[in-house]
């Protein structure tokens, strides 16, 4: 039997505004427990909540990167329910009215293939407090600070046939919401969360199976291997004669398994109504107008423009402006050595090994654009050898300065004087006796080949300096003149 | 009209609510009642008449990004039952 695994996500997005959905409480990260929980976000009698304008203009940027349709007028209504780190008994949350409509987005995956995704909606919501269970003689200890934090909640459509398709979503999903600057996308700090509906059918049904919810899975990685191992669960459920039950399930990374979070599982039931403290928000259609004109390139019109203005291959594009970071440097170093194609290599390549070995981010990088351009300019002016760059590029890596400092300090120059290297060649020639005689002897076929230990030879004497060029050249005049 | 026990009982584990056995039965017809009321609420004609999300007809007035709270953690903590380290503490709740 043949399965197909559907999967629809939901994904919660923490807005980069300074201060709450509806208060004015700060939103900063990792201040100390409680010390950004004010009056509204405690739910203190005779408080009203007041929406913040710069989320709606957030939720409206990303409506419009999604080419979704803006809900000119919105709603908030009640979800209600009790647990601790809600101190309203309610999210203040939108569902009939949403900001955002349906839209689409084309993700890319690995084979190159591109693919479309149906969004649902998104809509704005207030976040919830955080429990910490440990450490207090049985009881639990609630933190408000992140309690009206904003969000908007994305919906996809069950349009997702693989964890791999899951994962590429959520990375272009990271990459506009970064690339429009209305979140940090730090995963590590919660600012991307997941769930995942997951159910499977046999290939060529048309009818969706029971489908399981995934609770927060908050990195690539856990989405990927969360909705893997779920999906092998329910076929293998199936495949026995079982059935799948719809409920919420939770991943657990240690154990790579998921489980059922609820045993009683009391039909949820939110009762929703409108908010009667808030008003309908109306946004005008200048004012959506206005938003769109300012949005900055997002990351396929860059990849394209990357492609056709730099000579770029389309994978390598889309590599190089999958993170606003990246491609800013990229473009930055590609500009200023007039190499873009030298550049890609660099930042995909040796740029790309060093951040990752140091588990830096691009922002943080020790070998700024400016310093990288100077190293490629020295490659391409002959200065030095690629096999030398990467010498030098480690040399910057570790703060000994930009490439012409490391250079001279090192005495790392390629050596193209001519009668350096034609005085190194016959030092080499002199020293192996043996390897001429058998140079001679040789095919003429062969004889290219036999070269390599000359050049070999020549190169170590010089400390990996001398011009390989010139190097080959002369030594093979010299060698032939010996025939 | 009268809501019946088993619903009774969903609606206060929803609500937080505890209930004694022997009100249930009451409750149950007050909540009928209010049923009752919907039904005739319902029952109304509303074909081409939008959804009402507020008894107000205005539009909200929506405030600029700012922080204007100050941190006034010492005095809510007082208000709890129970604090330690500026964190409320609850009853334990694990899902």
């Amino acid at each position: 039997m043949e399965w197909e695994v559907v999967i629809g996500l939901e994904v919660h997005v923490q807005l980069a505004t300074q201060s709450k959905l509806f208060s004015g409480a700060s939103t900063q990260f990792g201040a100390a427990p409680n010390t950004q929980a004010c009056a509204i976000d405690l739910a203190m009698p005779g408080t009203l909540p007041v929406p913040n304008e710069e989320a709606f203009r957030f939720a409206v940027m990303f409506g419009l990167a999604m080419n979704a349709e803006i809900g000119r007028r919105s709603v908030f209504e009640r979800k209600n329910y009790f647990y601790p780190d809600l101190p309203k008994g309610y999210q203040t949350t939108q569902l009939a009215e949403p900001i955002v409509g349906p839209g689409e987005i084309e993700i890319h995956l690995e084979d190159g293939s591109s693919k479309k995704v149906r969004l649902h909606h998104a809509h704005l919501e207030e976040d919830a407090g955080k429990s910490l269970h440990e450490d207090f003689h049985g009881m639990s200890g609630i933190d408000l600070n992140r309690a009206g934090t904003p969000l908007i909640e994305i919906v996809s459509e069950p349009d997702l046939r693989s964890a791999a398709e899951a994962v590429a979503y959520l990375k272009k999903l990271h990459s506009i919401v970064t690339y429009l600057g209305i979140s940090d996308g730090d995963m590590s700090q919660g600012s991307m969360r997941c769930d995942a509906n997951v159910s499977v059918r046999l290939k060529g049904e048309q009818e969706l199976g029971t489908r399981t919810e995934i609770k927060n899975v908050n990195s690539f990685r856990f989405v990927e291997r969360a909705i893997k191992v779920e999906a092998e669960r329910q076929i293998d459920l199936l495949e026995d004669g079982g059935t799948v039950i719809q409920e919420t399930r939770l991943y657990d990374s240690d154990k790579n398994e998921t489980r059922s979070m609820r045993s009683k599982e009391v039909a949820n039931d939110y009762r929703y109504f409108p908010c009667p403290d808030l008003l309908p928000v109306e946004l005008s259609a200048d004012y959506i107008e206005k938003l769109r004109g300012e949005l900055p390139e997002l990351p396929d019109a860059k990849s394209a423009r990357f492609a056709s203005d730099y000579g770029l291959s389309a994978y390598d594009a889309d590599q190089l402006t999958q993170e606003r970071a990246t491609a800013d440097y990229f473009e930055t170093v590609a500009k200023s050595s007039a190499e873009p194609k030298l550049a890609a290599n660099w930042v995909m390549g040796e740029l790309a090994a060093l951040l990752n070995r140091e588990e830096l981010s691009i922002g943080q990088s020790p070998v700024t654009a400016g310093q990288l351009a100077g190293l490629i300019a020295r490659i391409k002016d002959n200065t030095i050898s690629s096999k030398i760059a990467k010498q030098v590029f480690e040399a910057m890596a570790n703060g000994e300065g930009d490439a012409d400092t490391v250079i001279e300090q090192r005495g790392l120059k390629q050596v193209s004087d001519t009668g350096a290297i034609e005085k190194m060649i016959d030092e080499v020639i002199a020293n192996s006796a043996k390897q001429v005689e058998n140079y001679r002897n040789a095919d003429e076929a062969k004889r290219p080949k036999m070269m390599g230990y000359f050049v070999g030879q020549v190169m170590k004497a010089s400390k990996g300096q001398a011009n390989p060029q010139m190097i080959n050249e002369i030594l093979k005049a010299k060698l032939d003149a010996l025939l | 009209m009268s809501v019946d026990k088993q619903t009774v009982e969903q609606l206060a584990e929803l609500a937080r609510i505890a209930i004694s056995e022997e009100t249930i039965d009451e409750v149950g017809k007050r909540l009928g009642n209010v049923l009752q009321l919907v039904d005739q609420l319902q029952s109304v004609h509303t074909e081409g008449v939008a959804p009402m999300a507020h008894p107000l007809d205005e539009v909200q007035a929506l405030r600029p990004d700012e922080v204007t709270e100050p941190d006034r953690r010492e005095e809510f903590l007082q208000l709890a039952p129970q604090s330690e380290q500026g964190l409320y503490l609850v009853p334990k709740v694990i899902d």
